[in-house]
């Protein structure tokens, strides 16, 4: 049976229940959020380390120039490792026919089905590959879903200089290639880049690697120290043209994943909380106000025979639907931004299983949070329930008290006049309030900030990395680093208007214990199309000597200008010699070091060579061109930066403005929440005074002016707050990328801060409006009759 | 004030009653002795500020005096703890004050319900209200009722739960004439026909020809006691 007291409880919801929905909402964001961020994250998580195990990812990766196989047996002596496995992983080109530019590709020998043991390939589509079937390969499934190219299909490809066709026995996936992103670009592309595995004879075969292998998996033992395995591997392999081990953490596609889960992990925590603590408040502001309002009720309730704890429990029921309330849409809302999240993601990381999921605990956790949260707001509104003496309750509550305000301090009181006034007296005699609701809502403006923050510090990198660094048309990438006089070659084919060359070796810094692999970028002198440009575009100086670092990498090796810095040369005439740091450059992405063409190659102790040759094109022979540079055998990819702009604005924009929406939407609530519950607790509060004023002869506009001006004043105070949140939200999440991969501008455009605060306007003046209606249906009589 | 009867229901004895109103202190009380009886129908006159509501939460369990007892068939109140004093309003006190306090937001009979949901032995809500006559207005909300009938439901919430004691703080004060004496009427019969001890406080002098004894206060002590030769009964009433 319903009790009496419980339908009370019902009616009291259904008439404050745009209140109750309000802060409901802001209680569903906080979980929403939890939800959505830390569900990706254990969903990703989990199908990481599900697929890493199944597929037996390997611990430690290193590439030399050339090992005898005999090795491999020496290296599993490691104390350590239990297990080597060599391959051999070389470049590769695709003149597709219906591509215009070459594509990159990457080939890699794989054994016959089981017999590879580390990095296994787990096939989607078709069948393994066959002994002894030299044309045959195994396809990436990006590349294959992007081009359509399905098992029993030929391919070109260009294998060490030579053009052949080869037949794709199956589509697999790899757990090396997650985020399949080739050396050198900034974003994947799946339509661009291409690994195929090869049959392990047939490619030492093509590229005279029989017994050898330039590319070595190991796994360790439990508990085994990578630190000491990597040093150990170094050693073996330096003999053979090794460029340094790593550890799994620095693989690149896992590398790229680690940083994705660290932001997610940080977010997931931030995030919430702040909705969490809103609602806390809220629940804290309207629940005082109602046991105020109710005062008379609850003296009723004590006078008749409840006890102290039935009538504040009966209060805090009130907090219990507003949870259940919260924590269900919140719990719905989360799940289904998880699976948009998943998707996005799934763009980039090709897990065979990957799902957003949710667990039990962490769908616990997040309505134990949000309990949490309630039961601080109600605290002390349910507290001050259960100490209300019954006699006390009885009596009107005495008069608000108020003192002179700032207006009055300033004597200008005469010119603002009386609505003002009253509007400013208001808001300074409860101060926490005031506060609380600008920073509240100051919080809200600096979430839907970062929205704009994101898309403009995104823009700003393309500007910078694309528009400003690169101005060359095309890019062509050679197989192998050539002679400096290649750039003249392409210079005269028709069709070229100009040419550069930039050479660009992998080398791995050292200094003291700290080391880095790196890329060591030789500038022609003079060149134009790329120069050493800082993060805000600036051409930056390269001296004639020594090398320019990039400071982030300074920082890791904790070197300064004028130290010395240890280089392993990874490419051509290997070694190790120094360089003395010359300058340090201030970059947007990556770790690099620079100097001049010439200065490198005398560093490196050859002729000068290229790796790149920057293109300026007649975009009327464009086609012609392409078709030349497809048949140049020791040409690995041709790039147009118009297309690599196209794709990549394309690939960020939906991220993009996914995030920016949900984020806008998410931080509106708050705005809502807060004015829409402000305006009905003071109308509740001050309907009697307002009724007077209405008496007495105010139109109902003065009315809702005085009223709805008290909450503009509080949304002006929270303009220059919620700046200020969004400029400090924005440096901390740009702190959580890893400043190695990334350094993301603090650039927020007045049009962000302008988006964000027309926002939160129209979330404030909607809630007005609502508010405002009630306003309208004052009933003047009978707000009179009630006892003061 | 005279010596009491033998076996009074209630006793007051020297209460005091200070509040303190921001910077002011506040005499309600000023040693006052008061006495309830089985079954009778005291009136407690005086003017506004006299104590009369002071008093009458104390009797009730509401409030506690500064100083002095209160001693309910034994058991001594003003050592009670907040919980002593709920279980003594629960079980034994029934109360109507001057507006009504219905909870708005439950009908008639629900207002009703409210207390015979946590009695032991409670007249049904139907019942309680068919007693002050509004069996026609049970799913009736405060604001569907007039200022007459909203009292006879907080006295039929008062009376639901059978308690010993009915303190009625100005019952008609927000009432017109004939309104008022209606609301009297129903009093007086809950008075006859359950024996409740009952106890109105009025400023309005003629309501106290229905009782048994009159106490008649001012600030804050009692200025005298009458007892009263003959009853009237509320339809005779006249102010």
């Amino acid at each position: 049976m319903v009790k009496a007291l419980d339908r009370k409880l019902w009616r009291d919801l259904l008439r404050l229940r745009g209140q109750m929905l309000t802060i409901a909402l802001v209680v569903a964001a906080g979980i929403a959020a939890f939800v959505t961020l830390r569900g990706t994250y254990t969903s990703l998580q989990d199908a990481r380390a599900a697929y890493y195990e199944r597929q037996r990812f390997a611990d430690v990766f290193a590439r030399l120039e050339r090992g005898p196989s005999s090795l491999l047996s020496s290296l599993e002596q490691i104390p350590g490792v239990s297990r080597a496995e060599g391959r051999i992983a070389k470049p590769a080109m695709m003149p597709l026919a219906d591509v215009r530019e070459p594509l990159r590709a990457l080939v890699v020998s794989e054994r016959a089905e089981g017999l590879t043991t580390l990095n296994q390939l787990h096939l989607r589509e078709g069948r393994w590959l066959w002994p002894g079937r030299s044309e045959e390969v195994l396809l990436l499934e990006s590349f294959a879903r992007a081009r359509q190219v399905k098992p029993g299909d030929r391919l070109p490809v260009v294998l060490n200089g030579k053009k052949r066709e080869v037949r794709v026995a199956g589509i697999v996936m790899s757990p090396e290639y997650v985020f399949a992103i080739a050396a050198g670009d900034v974003s994947p592309d799946p339509e661009r880049f291409a690994v195929l595995w090869m049959d392990e004879e047939a490619l030492s075969a093509t590229f005279e690697m029989q017994g050898a292998f330039n590319s070595v998996a190991l796994a360790l033992q439990p508990g085994a120290s990578e630190r000491a395995v990597i040093d150990a591997l170094d050693r073996q392999l330096e003999p053979y043209g090794g460029t340094g081990a790593y550890g799994v953490g620095k693989q690149p596609s896992n590398w790229a994943i680690e940083g994705e889960l660290a932001q997610l992990e940080s977010m997931s925590t931030v995030l919430p909380v702040i909705f969490l603590l809103v609602a806390s408040l809220l629940v804290n502001v309207v629940l005082s106000r109602l046991v105020h309002l109710q005062r008379p009720e609850i003296a009723t309730l004590k006078a008749v025979g409840y006890s102290d704890l039935e009538v504040g429990l009966h209060f805090f029921e009130l907090v219990l639907v507003i949870l259940v309330l919260g924590a269900g849409l919140g719990l719905g809302v989360g799940v289904y931004f998880g699976g948009v999240m998943i998707d996005l993601y799934e763009v980039y990381f090709k897990f065979p299983n990957l799902a957003f999921s949710l667990d039990g605990k962490s769908a616990a956790l997040a309505v134990l949070i949000s309990v949490g949260a309630a039961l601080l707001g109600a605290f002390s509104a349910v507290r001050s329930v259960v100490a209300l003496p019954p006699a006390e309750a009885m009596q009107p509550p005495r008069p608000a008290r108020y003192r002179r305000s700032i207006v009055d301090v300033l004597g200008l009181a005469r010119a603002v006049g009386p609505s003002l006034h009253m509007m400013v007296r208001e808001l300074e005699r409860r101060p926490f309030r005031t506060v609380f609701s600008a920073v509240a809502i100051g919080v809200s403006i600096g979430l839907m900030v970062i929205g704009g923050w994101y898309y403009d510090a995104v823009r700003d990198l393309v500007h910078t990395s694309f528009h400003e660094a690169m101005r060359e048309d095309v890019t062509v990438a050679f197989i192998e680093a050539r002679p400096a006089r290649a750039v003249s070659e392409l210079k005269h084919t028709p069709g070229v208007l100009g040419a550069e060359g930039l050479r660009a070796v992998p080398v791995r810094f050292r200094s003291g214990h700290a080391h880095r692999d790196a890329v060591l970028l030789g500038y022609p002198e003079g060149g134009e199309l790329r120069q050493l440009r800082d993060r805000y575009a600036r051409v930056a100086p390269l001296p004639p000597d020594g090398v320019v670092l990039t400071d982030v990498l300074c920082d890791i090796l904790d070197v300064r200008v004028g130290d010395r810095v240890e280089v392993d040369i990874h490419a051509g005439e290997r070694g190790k010699k120094s360089l003395v740091v010359s300058g340090t450059v201030d970059e947007a992405m990556g770790l690099q070091g620079h100097m001049t063409a010439s200065s490198l190659a005398r560093f490196l102790g050859e002729p000068p060579k290229v790796d790149l040759a920057l293109l300026r094109v007649d975009p009327d022979r464009s086609e012609a061109l392409d078709a030349r540079l497809k048949d140049l055998p020791y040409v690995a990819s041709v790039t147009r930066r118009a297309d690599l702009l196209t794709r990549f604005e394309s690939q960020s924009a939906g991220m993009i403005t996914t995030m920016a929406v949900i984020i806008m939407l998410f931080a509106a609530t708050i705005t809502i929440g807060v004015v829409y519950n402000n305006a009905r607790v003071a109308l509740a509060l001050r309907a009697r005074d307002l009724a007077s004023l209405r008496v007495l002869g105010f139109t109902r506009g003065e009315i809702s002016a005085i009223l709805l001006g008290e909450m503009a004043l509080q949304v002006l105070l929270a303009l220059p707050i919620g700046v200020w949140v969004g400029d400090w939200l924005v440096n901390a999440l740009a702190s959580l990328v890893d400043p190695e991969q990334w350094r993301m501008p603090i650039i927020i455009t007045a049009r962000s801060y302008a988006i964000a605060l027309l926002v939160a306007l129209t979330a404030a003046a909607v809630s007005a409006l609502l508010v405002r209606r009630r306003l309208d249906h004052l009933d003047l009589i009978g707000v009179l009759k009630t006892r003061e | 004030m005279s010596a009491p009867s033998p076996n009074p229901v209630l006793e007051g004895r020297t209460l005091t009653k200070v509040y303190r109103m921001g910077d002011v202190d506040v005499h309600a009380l000023r040693g006052v002795d008061m006495y309830l009886y089985p079954g009778e129908l005291v009136v407690l006159l005086g003017p506004s500020g006299s104590g009369k509501s002071t008093l009458l939460n104390i009797l009730g369990g509401l409030d506690i005096p500064t100083s002095g007892t209160v001693v309910y068939r034994d058991h001594d109140l003003t050592a009670a703890d907040a919980r002593a004093l709920t279980r003594y309003r629960r079980e034994h006190v029934g109360f109507v004050f001057q507006f009504y306090n219905l909870i708005p937001s439950l009908t008639a009979r629900e207002n009703v319900a409210l207390v015979t949901e946590i009695s032991d032995d409670p007249l049904a809500p139907e019942e309680a209200l068919a007693l002050v006559g509004l069996d026609e207005r049970l799913d009736h909300f405060p604001s569907q009722l007039s200022g007459g009938e909203q009292q006879r439901v907080a006295i039929a919430r008062a009376v639901a739960k059978r308690p010993d004691l009915l303190l009625c703080d100005e019952p008609t004060g927000a009432l017109d004439y004939q309104t008022g004496v209606v609301v009297l009427e129903v009093i007086e019969t809950v008075n006859r026909e359950l024996g409740t001890t009952t106890a109105v406080i009025t400023h309005n002098a003629p309501v106290a020809a229905m009782a048994d004894r009159v106490v008649t206060l001012g600030d804050g002590r009692v200025t005298s006691e009458v007892r009263n030769a003959e009853r009237r009964s509320a339809r005779e009433l006249r102010w």
